[in-house]
């Protein structure tokens, strides 16, 4: 039979070489065309008694395999059929589970296994390079599994980081051959392992050169022509303990399932499904665990919620990487050497990841030393990096040779793009857009990093604002994944796809928006942040507050997060933009309370001694317990749910108006923005994707009554209301 | 309704839940065995007794198999005896009792013993594994965290310092030694003895009379480690938003100890004790079970004496005595102040951080306690309760006949 994802040559003893090379793709995947013609193989490998055995291997020099096709998983099925009812869901959902159930059992009943009455034929795993979730487990559905001697190879269940769980027996293998805490750890926190470690685990039985790889799997074929499964032999116990009954597995699950609440505060059913394969799954018969485990699998992914994590984390963030807003027909922008304006906390992260990109870098500041200290940053981390092993020392010492410290404009001569992190202030910026304008050359583009001054003021001050955008990086520079790339009225299409082509050379992920106050990220940040205060304002006790965000999966609290940016820096935007907008400023409502709090009660935040906590010197964190002192408890509490959802839409709202008013072009953007600008729930795929997930029309109708209780601000748009009338989605209007 | 009355109850004393503790040598089933023995030599019983329930919260291996009917055959009662094995975890023994008197009211029963054994040293906590804290399904839906984490977290809900939780646990230890010494609970103790008939344990072998605030304090919070490490704390935490963090205060001295024993208690209609030619010493007036909350889990006491006082038609001031199982001391503090009881009511001969907690016996020993006590102090009655695991309460009303 011929097919086409995948090669088979059949040698002189009858082992069959099975060669996955899925034509047109760099890396293979299990889409729906190896899954069709992989089933048809196996059958053929089981009637077929020429065949007497099998190794299977990779033709790709990417890896073995890297898992599900997430485009198709996207659509909520496996096979990409979209099945009617939730039976048919699991048949699709078990198609793999099925099929390699087949291929370790060759079609025999494992109670003719476990008797010594059949035996399967043997099949060898050659793993050339990475093997991630449904990857890792065609690997363990093989007898013997042989991986080539690179630690850099990964060897994974990933599949919990978008919403799922590995449902083609990964589970089920993995505990049966690495013990139950192991499969655990593999498939609840899905980080991948290298082959030596899986072979410590079990999970892999050699590691050697990869070259060797298909031989030593031939000669294991050659040698077992007889075999089956551990788990198919009479008398299997799962390593290290006898099942979930087992007294040493009790105290297992007993604080696997109070840390997997904690980690996931109940919004990642992943993780509780995962534990209930194994919990489950150890105490049935194989053939009963994988059915469980699929059944596990089609809830997830049939529910909105593993879709939803898909299409932003993974199919959107890819798009939004690869540069999909970037204007079509504007050459590649050649970036070897960049001018970054400004060696401040902003500034000197900028210049670390530039240079970790691989770009020169000069680094100019008005005086040297402070140039210097932002170059100093970047030796901190590269030092941090290399005592870790996380860097090689030269690899260090190269990135540390590409930052040049200067205060001489003339340096800047030379570069290819421009990114201006000086002090936000208009008048010193507006100098050093002159200065810099004066000595680059007249086709480079100037992007400026401000985050509170409108890019089209700034480019009032620019000889070329065609060449003049916005690029807001957030902080810790080197650990916020997120920029945001601002379109000021006059910027062009070349300043736009330069600053794409930046951001793609930096890895991080960029969202285009609109030059609006705060843009899209502080543009939800800031109120969400002000109704936290309001809350305390109103005497909502803190630890209430900080709890709800906790356990909507924010990585902080409302109140720790403004501890960190600090109090005073807020009460000094708020301050400034009072005095600049005159009649025009809008109050929030914590003008009093900000400048209560830092003025007269000297909170200023984190680093200035405390804000709504306190920070002792050796250990955690504590709520300042003077807060309930001038902000006293109300006698009438809300509920958790309550408070949940106030902080919830504090933050939905926000998002919805930069929405409607268009300072996000699309959901997808306003999605990955907030998940990747400041850790919005990642578990909803983001603010639209969760007011989809509701329902538009509920949205409206609880940000009425939010509205109703708490204040106008609460009101959804009206774009929200006509699409509610309409009965569209948000993904849908924009698809 | 026919009306149920306790006409004896006896227990052993309570044995240090270790292998070096003076039960451990003693079977299981023998502890049972011995108090159905015993209530059926003082109250010359031949075949009139119909049912027996025991409580045990551990009934897997020594004590499997139903325990209740093994012990009544080796108890030396007729093969017609039928025993039944009662699990409402730490309120068992009570509920027992309750099953029993229950079945005399009914009418299904003349005659019948409730009662309960726990022999923690040879069958221990956890023995029977069970689906609620490990089954993810299960742990994840209920919130599951272990008792001890429950009892801190009411000790920081409702505002109980280690230092209160200390003194409420000296005053236990006096009270039980107090109680010791002027010999109250001699009417229901009956010393165990070994193969050879000679006493092995006539005395509560856990009571530190001399238990102070200093002693207590060199202890070291139990639940610490397990809340912050395996998560518990925060699984804790995502019930009780309101909480900033858990406040551990409970340790060995103001928990309850970990015991070997076994209680029975009489119970029968006016015919069987005229028939025994016995006098009845309490009217069982009232009982109730509820479910609360399971996280904090402990709170369930309050409830149940809530449900109980309203089936008995009665007031908190109509009920002169209150005997709450001292699993935790919080559980007893947040009982006292959710009921407004001044501390000289409640557990008035100490408890279980003094004498311990034979899980599934405990429940029919502080009934007892309390009958000899009504009679001791002439008072009228007495509301019994306690906390129970998963979130549960078992109560009951007696009042003294005599």
């Amino acid at each position: 039979m011929a097919y086409e994802t995948f090669t088979v040559d059949i040698d002189s003893d009858g082992i069959a070489l099975l060669t996955i090379d899925l034509p047109g793709k760099s890396m293979n995947v299990w889409d729906a065309a190896l899954m069709r013609e992989f089933g048809q193989f196996v059958d053929e490998f089981c009637d077929n008694d020429d065949i007497k055995g099998l190794v299977i291997t990779s033709g790709k020099k990417s890896g073995f395999i890297a898992g599900a096709d997430l485009t198709m998983l996207a659509g909520g099925s496996v096979s990409g059929d979209a099945a009617s009812t939730m039976k048919d869901n699991f048949e699709n959902s078990f198609t793999l589970n099925r099929m390699f159930r087949k291929l370790e059992t060759s079609g025999r009943t494992a109670k003719e296994l476990t008797k010594g009455t059949a035996h399967a034929k043997p099949v060898a795993a050659a793993v050339n390079g990475l093997a991630l979730g449904g990857g890792l487990e065609l690997v363990l559905a093989c007898h013997y599994r042989v991986a080539a001697d690179n630690p850099k190879i990964q060897l994974g269940t990933p599949e919990v980081q978008v919403g799922l769980l590995p449902g083609a027996g990964g589970t089920q293998r993995t505990m049966r051959l690495a013990g139950i805490q192991n499969a655990a750890m593999l498939n609840t926190q899905g980080k991948p392992i290298d082959p030596n470690t899986a072979k410590a685990q079990g999970i892999i039985q050699e590691v050697v050169p990869a070259d060797e790889i298909v031989q030593k799997a031939k000669d294991w074929v050659k040698a077992n022509p007889k075999t089956s499964q551990p788990w198919d032999k009479k008398g299997f116990k799962i390593p290290g303990g006898g099942g979930a009954m087992d007294p040493r597995s009790v105290q297992f699950f007993m604080a696997a399932n109070a840390m997997g609440q904690r980690e996931t505060n109940h919004n990642y059913p992943a993780v509780q499904y995962i534990l209930s394969c194994l919990y489950e799954g150890s105490i049935v018969p194989f053939d009963t665990a994988i059915r469980i485990e699929s059944k596990y699998f089609t809830k997830l992914l049939t529910d909105p919620q593993a879709q939803n994590m898909i299409r932003t984390l993974f199919v959107n963030k890819q798009a939004a990487d690869k540069g999909e807003q970037r204007p079509k027909g504007v050459p590649d922008t050649p970036l070897k050497k960049i001018g970054v304006l400004g060696a401040g906390m902003m500034g000197a992260g900028i210049a670390y990841v530039t240079a970790k990109a691989g770009a020169e870098v000069v680094l100019l500041d008005r005086e040297l030393d402070y140039a210097e200290k932002g170059k100093a940053y970047s030796i901190k981390l590269v030092e941090k990096g290399v005592s870790r092993g996380k860097l090689a020392k030269e690899k260090g010492d190269e990135l540390l040779a590409r930052i040049t410290p200067t205060t001489d404009y003339n340096d800047l001569a030379d570069v290819d793009l421009i990114i201006e992190a000086v002090f936000e202030d208009p008048g010193i910026k507006a100098d050093v857009i002159k200065k810099t304008e004066a000595v680059i050359g007249k086709d480079i583009v100037f992007a400026s990093n401000t985050s509170t001054i409108p890019i089209t003021n700034l480019a009032k001050n620019s000889e070329r604002p065609d060449q003049f955008i916005g690029v807001h990086f957030f902080s810790p520079v080197d650990k916020m994944p997120l920029v945001e790339i601002i379109v000021g009225e006059q910027s062009g299409d070349k300043a736009l796809a330069a600053s794409l082509d930046y951001v793609r050379l930096i890895k991080k992920t960029p969202i285009v928006v609109k030059d609006a106050r705060g843009f899209y990220v502080n543009g939800v940040v800031m109120p969400y942040l002000n109704e936290a205060m309001l809350m305390v304002k109103e005497g909502v006790n803190p630890a209430l507050i900080e709890n709800a965000a906790k356990f909507l999966s924010m990585p902080v609290g409302p109140l720790a997060l403004t501890d960190e940016t600090s109090l005073e820096l807020g009460y000094r935007i708020m301050d400034s933009a009072r005095q600049e907008e005159g009649d025009d400023y809008q109050p929030t409502g914590v003008e009093e309370f900000l400048d209560h709090m830092v003025n007269d009660l000297g909170r200023l935040g984190r680093k200035s001694g405390g804000g709504f906590y306190q920070y002792p010197e050796n250990g955690e964190k504590f709520l300042w317990p003077d807060l309930a002192e001038h902000y006293p408890h109300a006698a009438d509490q809300p509920s958790l749910e309550e408070a949940k959802e106030r902080i919830l839409f504090a933050q939905l709202i926000p998002a919805s108006k930069c929405f409607a008013d268009g300072i996000v072009p699309d959901p997808q953007s306003a999605d990955i923005g907030a998940i990747f600008g400041f850790g919005f729930a990642p578990w909803t795929g983001g603010p639209m994707s969760h007011i989809d997930t509701m329902g538009v029309d509920i949205f409206v109708q609880r940000a009425d009554a939010l509205a109703q209780k708490y204040g106008a601000r609460f009101a959804p748009p009206q774009l929200f209301r006509d699409l509610a009338a309409s009965g569209k989605s948000l993904y849908e209007k924009a698809a | 309704m026919t009306e149920a009355y306790v006409y004896d109850a006896l227990r052993t004393p309570r044995g240090k839940g270790k292998s070096d503790g003076s039960l451990h040598e003693i079977t299981p089933v023998e502890l049972a065995s011995q108090t159905l023995a015993g209530i059926r030599e003082r109250n010359n019983i031949h075949d009139e007794i119909e049912d027996v329930a025991f409580g045990c919260v551990m009934p897997v291996g020594e004590l499997g198999a139903v325990v209740t009917r093994t012990a009544v055959l080796t108890a030396g009662y007729p093969q017609t005896t039928s025993g039944i094995q009662v699990n409402r975890f730490c309120a068992s023994g009570l509920e027992a009792v309750n099953i029993a008197a229950a079945k005399v009211k009914s009418g299904e029963a003349d005659l019948a013993i409730g009662g309960g054994v726990e022999h923690m040293s040879r069958v221990p906590m956890g023995a029977d594994g069970g689906a609620w804290a490990t089954d993810p399904a299960a742990a994840f839906s209920t919130y599951f965290v272990p008792q001890g984490i429950s009892a801190d977290l009411i000790a920081t809900k409702y505002g109980f310092s280690r230092d209160d939780c200390d003194a409420y646990a000296v005053e236990s230890q006096k009270r039980a030694a107090k109680s010791w010494s002027e010999n109250r609970f001699e009417k229901s103790i009956m010393p165990v003895k070994d193969v050879i008939g000679e006493v092995v344990l006539d005395h509560d072998e856990t009571v530190r009379g001399e238990a102070d605030m200093q002693s207590l304090a060199a202890l070291k919070p139990s639940f610490a480690a397990m809340g912050a490490q395996y998560g518990f704390d925060a699984v804790a935490l995502q019930r009780y938003g309101e909480l900033e963090n858990i406040n551990h205060v409970h340790h060995a001295g103001n928990s309850s100890g970990i015991v070997d024993g076994s209680a029975a208690v009489l119970i029968g209609n006016e015919e069987a004790g005229q028939k025994l030619g016995k006098k009845p010493r309490a009217r069982i007036k009232a009982m109730a079970s509820i479910g609360s909350e399971p996280t904090i889990m402990l709170t369930g006491p309050e409830f149940a004496a809530e449900k109980v006082l309203a089936r008995a038609g009665m007031t908190k001031s109509d009920i002169d005595l209150w005997e709450l199982n001292e699993a935790f001391a919080a559980v007893v503090l947040r009982f006292m102040q959710a009921l407004d009881i001044d501390h000289s009511e409640i557990n008035v001969n100490g408890g279980a951080i003094a004498m311990g907690h034979p899980l599934g016996a405990t429940g029919a020993m502080i009934l007892g306690t309390m009958v000899d006590e009504l009679e001791r102090s002439g008072k009228e009655t007495a509301l019994v309760t306690l906390c129970i695991g998963a979130g549960m309460g078992t109560a009951t009303i007696i009042e003294r006949v005599n």
